[in-house]
């Protein structure tokens, strides 16, 4: 009888003609942690859909290759199925009801039941639950991961830290459990409470269940696993006995030169030292991307970078200053300080803002070209507006002008100035933010994930662009970016934000090997501070 | 929420009033209803308890789709009209009594479960507003009705025109039926004249009942659940037990008390019924799901429960029930409206649930009862307090529907607002 518990076997998957996954394979033993990881969009949750079967994968086509489990192939294809083959998932986000106590929550839809008169005329549905047996069950798994807490207490309100463990008691009560994937599972936990977790699942390990541990924190994975894989852009990089490794090496085959987008001029250019943005002590409470005290000095004339890895926070921070999401700190603008959740105030500072919600908060996507281009100068500074005593109203003849020009000069491919921003190709979408912005006449920038969703081409002419104004209108642009190819390619000095913090701030030329230790929280000995 | 501005005695005082600012309205019209108005209690208590018997049970029904995650459902008018069209039916062929009105609930039966199914079915669909589709599906559905009874009857089916319930051109029901006193073998008060008792006596074995169940649980409850509830369980003892030396009090002093219209002993102990059956089929697995369901249907997707499947299952023992409901009402009131009946039914149930301190994503047996005592309660207050104040009873008339509606609209409203200052992001 095999050891391999779990084997993927040259699994690979595209969804329409894009290949997300090509020839993976990878083998989890019995009693093994197996640590999987690569940068956002390396593939790893394609792979985990297909170990559970979600639809996701069926409705676009299915996959190619095979998953054998205990050297079967059992064809999953829901995950009530992986369910029941002992596949059990520890998810990122909750999957818990706030209103129900630790019990119920465990026993979710496994009720124990017993039988009642009526059930025995009506069906099974109408069994009485028992809850004295559930709370031993409940109390018993709990107890399995060294948990002291009463079973019978409401959920809502815990630590994040126990509900995690409520999720993992959840699966350990099913039966027979073979193997425990863990998605990112520290990612929202403070650190004594990860170690907990870390602890816990070695002791799962040391029951005989096959353990998968995605995470982004290359210490834990060296402190926990036993085995890891790296995967990027889809492909299997390398798999390694973690005894062989080190998170040095890790990091760098993580992020590897996949993308080449070059930089033009190889040494850094002579910057000013005029402070332009100086953020103090900003916390901003933007849900999934929280800030938690971020320091950060914005030279004049320069392309600042903000780069790390998705929910660590660097969205957060533009957001945060703009006033979209609550914040507080000191955020000085050219030595004034910028009143945070006021975007108006923030606006007619002359701070212009190119969000990395294009289709929320962006645009209005009913609305015309001409009408996106326009529409903050108008609300803000009483531009392409025309006055007849009280009255306000729009000056149709200066915005269509306006946008013209706005079109020819960013090349944005349209019918007209007057169609609706909705039908337009991502790329021109966010020409037309760009345009928007820039009609602000701003002189400071904040782009967000400028290429999120753009091909490969429209890019390039984005990045071209962002370029331009700063080399020669001399805008200060900070843009904020999970494409750290992209960030590298175009700034001075990138930022890299590590739960809700600056971990450290990198010159575009360092290291592969730098760059991953810094996202992936690691303190670098010899930690260059470039501001 | 905002506990931790919570802990100053004045505070938490003023956060129990936001949170029950309805029910504490309500209360404080009732008790100024008594200090203006020059109404006798136990008339009061007479034409509170009649209310009561009356349409307790449809307030009732509206508890599990709260639970299940559906909202109020003031679809339960489809559950009247069901209800509503077995009356017609067995009062044409003229079967009254205590078996006319079963064999009314029993023809009810089928036909809301059908009904419940297909609004459920449209409930699923439109999911998310499912409050403003049971609205729409009562006003939809009345069309339905009014071409049954009005066209469908007399042109479809033909019937004879010297039939009392038909109207004098033979086409359509008369838009009022008279029903016929039970004895005479009608259906009016056929349920609740099946055994009565008198109000006192009542009173006396009710509380002995709630006596006997607080301390059964006082003694029972382990250790845990006994710190918990046992104030409230000793407050629940010491009135009971006051409610108790009161009655005896007046029946042995024979004070304005015992002149209380007496209680329909059925009537009662259905509404009791349907209490401790809905509390129970919350311990059950399906009512885990209805749980489960009303928090998040994601998760309960996830888990594996059939949502679509529950939430239908949910509208439709809603709407059977108030069909039952209906029913009870009409046998009380004895005479049929036939196209006005029930058009107001969800309506008041809604609000006299909402009175009680629900909202559209909690209900709970309690809040059904509180509210149905105060919604009443204000119903029978109003013309008296217009008279009194205004010398106008008219002006407590028009002050019932600004109320009804009213009501609805401010917890509606209370809710969101409730909601969005919980979900608000604050640094």
């Amino acid at each position: 009888m095999s050891e391999n518990l779990l084997e993927f076997k040259n699994i690979s998957k595209s969804f329409y003609g894009n290949q997300v996954l090509k020839d993976i394979n990878m083998t989890v033993r019995r009693g093994e942690v197996h640590a999987l990881i690569g940068e956002n969009g390396a593939g790893k949750s394609t792979l985990m859909n297909i170990l559970f079967g979600m639809s996701a994968i069926h409705e676009t086509g299915g996959f190619e290759g095979e998953v054998l489990i205990e050297g079967k192939n059992l064809n999953i294809k829901s995950p009530h199925e992986a369910m029941a083959a002992g596949i059990g998932m520890v998810h990122q986000e909750f999957m818990l009801i706030p209103g129900f106590t630790i019990t119920e929550n465990i026993k979710l839809n496994r009720e124990i039941t017993k039988d009642n008169p009526v059930s025995k005329l009506l069906g099974k549905r109408l069994e009485s639950l028992d809850y004295k047996q559930m709370n031993e069950d409940a109390q018993a798994a709990l107890k399995t991961l060294d948990m002291d807490i009463e079973s019978y207490t409401m959920v809502a309100g815990l630590p994040v830290g126990h509900m995690q463990f409520i999720e993992i008691a959840r699966e350990i009560d099913k039966q027979g459990i073979k193997l425990l994937v863990f998605d990112e599972p520290t990612a929202v936990l403070a650190d004594s409470e990860a170690q907990n977790l870390l602890k816990a699942i070695r002791r799962l390990a040391g029951m005989g269940i096959g353990i998968i541990f995605i995470s982004h924190r290359l210490e834990e994975i060296v402190e926990v696993a036993d085995t890891v894989t790296i995967l990027r852009d889809g492909q299997h990089v390398e798999t390694k006995p973690i005894s062989e490794t080190n998170a040095a090496e890790i990091a760098r085959l993580m992020i590897g030169r996949a993308v080449t987008l070059d930089r033009d001029e190889a040494e850094a250019r002579k910057l000013s030292d005029e402070v332009e943005l100086s953020i103090r002590g900003l916390q901003v409470n933007m849900p999934g991307e929280r800030v938690k005290g971020v320091d950060l000095e914005v030279h004049k004339g320069e392309i600042l970078g903000i780069g790390g890895l998705a929910g660590q926070g660097k969205l957060g921070i533009a957001n945060g200053i703009m006033g979209i999401y609550p914040a507080k700190g000191t955020v000085t603008f050219r030595g004034k300080e910028l009143p945070l959740s006021s975007p108006k105030n923030v606006i007619q500072s002359g701070v212009a803002f190119v969000s990395e919600d294009r289709k929320g908060v962006g645009l209005l996507l009913d609305e015309s070209i001409e009408m996106n281009i326009c529409i903050t100068a108008m609300q803000n500074q009483n531009r392409f507006l025309k006055s007849f005593g009280p009255l306000k109203m729009k000056d149709t003849a200066k915005i269509h002008a306006h946008a013209e020009e706005m079109i020819k000069e960013l090349d944005i491919r349209c019918t007209s100035s007057q169609q609706n921003t909705g039908s337009l190709s991502g790329g021109n979408q966010q020409k037309v933010c760009v345009a928007r912005a820039l009609t602000q006449k701003p002189e400071l920038l904040l782009v967000s994930e400028p290429t999120r969703g753009i091909d490969i081409g429209a890019k390039k002419l984005i990045l071209d662009l962002l370029k331009k104004l700063n080399r020669e209108q001399g805008m200060t642009i900070v843009m904020t970016s999970s494409e750290l190819a992209e960030l590298r390619s175009i700034c001075d000095r990138i930022a890299i934000i590590c739960d809700g913090k600056v971990a450290g701030i990198l010159d575009p030329t360092d290291s592969d090997e730098k760059f991953g230790l810094v996202m992936s929280g690691v303190k670098l000995g010899e930690e260059k501070e470039g501001a | 929420m905002s506990e931790l501005q919570r802990n100053t005695p004045a505070s938490r005082v003023a956060g129990w009033v936001t949170d029950n600012l309805v029910t504490v309205i309500f209360l404080a019209f009732t008790l100024i209803g008594f200090a203006v108005s020059n109404m006798s209690f136990s008339w009061f208590l007479g034409e509170l308890t009649g209310r009561i018997y009356r349409n307790g049970f449809l307030v009732l029904s509206l508890i599990i789709p709260v639970i299940a995650g559906l909202g109020l459902n003031f679809g339960i008018v489809v559950g009247a009209m069901a209800g509503q069209i077995a009356i017609v039916f067995i009062r044409y062929y003229n079967i009254g009594g205590t078996g006319g009105i079963l064999l009314a609930a029993l023809l009810a039966t089928p036909l809301a479960i059908l009904f419940g199914w297909a609004t459920g079915k449209l409930y699923n669909k439109t999911r998310g507003q499912e409050m403003i589709a049971s609205l729409i599906v009562g006003y939809f559905a009345n069309g339905l009705y009014q071409f049954l009874f009005l066209f469908a009857v007399g042109v479809i089916v033909k019937v004879p025109s010297d039939h009392p319930l038909i109207k004098p051109d033979g086409i359509g029901v008369r838009s009022t039926v008279d029903l016929g006193m039970a004895k005479d073998g009608g259906l009016k008060y056929s349920l609740d004249y099946i055994w009565r008792v008198d109000f006192l006596t009542g009173v006396i074995v009710i509380a002995a009942a709630i006596l006997a169940l607080q301390l059964f649980r006082l003694l029972r409850k382990n250790a845990r659940e006994k710190a918990a509830g046992k104030g409230v369980a000793i407050l629940n003892i010491v009135l009971s037990a006051a409610v108790i030396a009161v009655a005896v009090y007046s029946r042995i002093a024979r004070n304005s008390l015992t002149t209380v219209a007496k209680v329909p002993v059925v009537t009662v102990l259905l509404i009791a019924g349907l209490c401790v059956f809905i509390e129970l089929i919350l311990r059950t697995k399906l009512g885990q799901d209805f749980k489960a369901v009303g928090q998040s249907q994601h998760i309960s997707e996830v888990s594996g429960i059939n949502v679509d499947r529950t939430r239908i299952i949910a509208v439709i023992i809603s709407t059977v029930l108030a069909a039952w409901g209906q029913v009870i009402f009409i046998q009380n009131v004895g005479t049929l409206n036939t196209y006005n009946a029930h058009t107001q039914v969800g309506m008041f149930a809604v609000a006299s649930i909402l009175v009680g301190g629900a909202s559209t994503s909690k209900a709970t047996v309690k809040q059904a009862l509180v509210g149905m005592v105060l919604f009443n309660a204000m119903f029978i207050m109003s013309p008296e307090v217009g008279q009194a104040v205004f010398g106008q009873p008219l002006l407590g008339e028009y002050f019932r529907t600004f109320m009804v509606y009213g009501v609805i609209g401010f917890a509606l409203g209370l809710y969101v607002w409730k909601s969005n200052r919980r979900n608000k992001l604050t640094i």
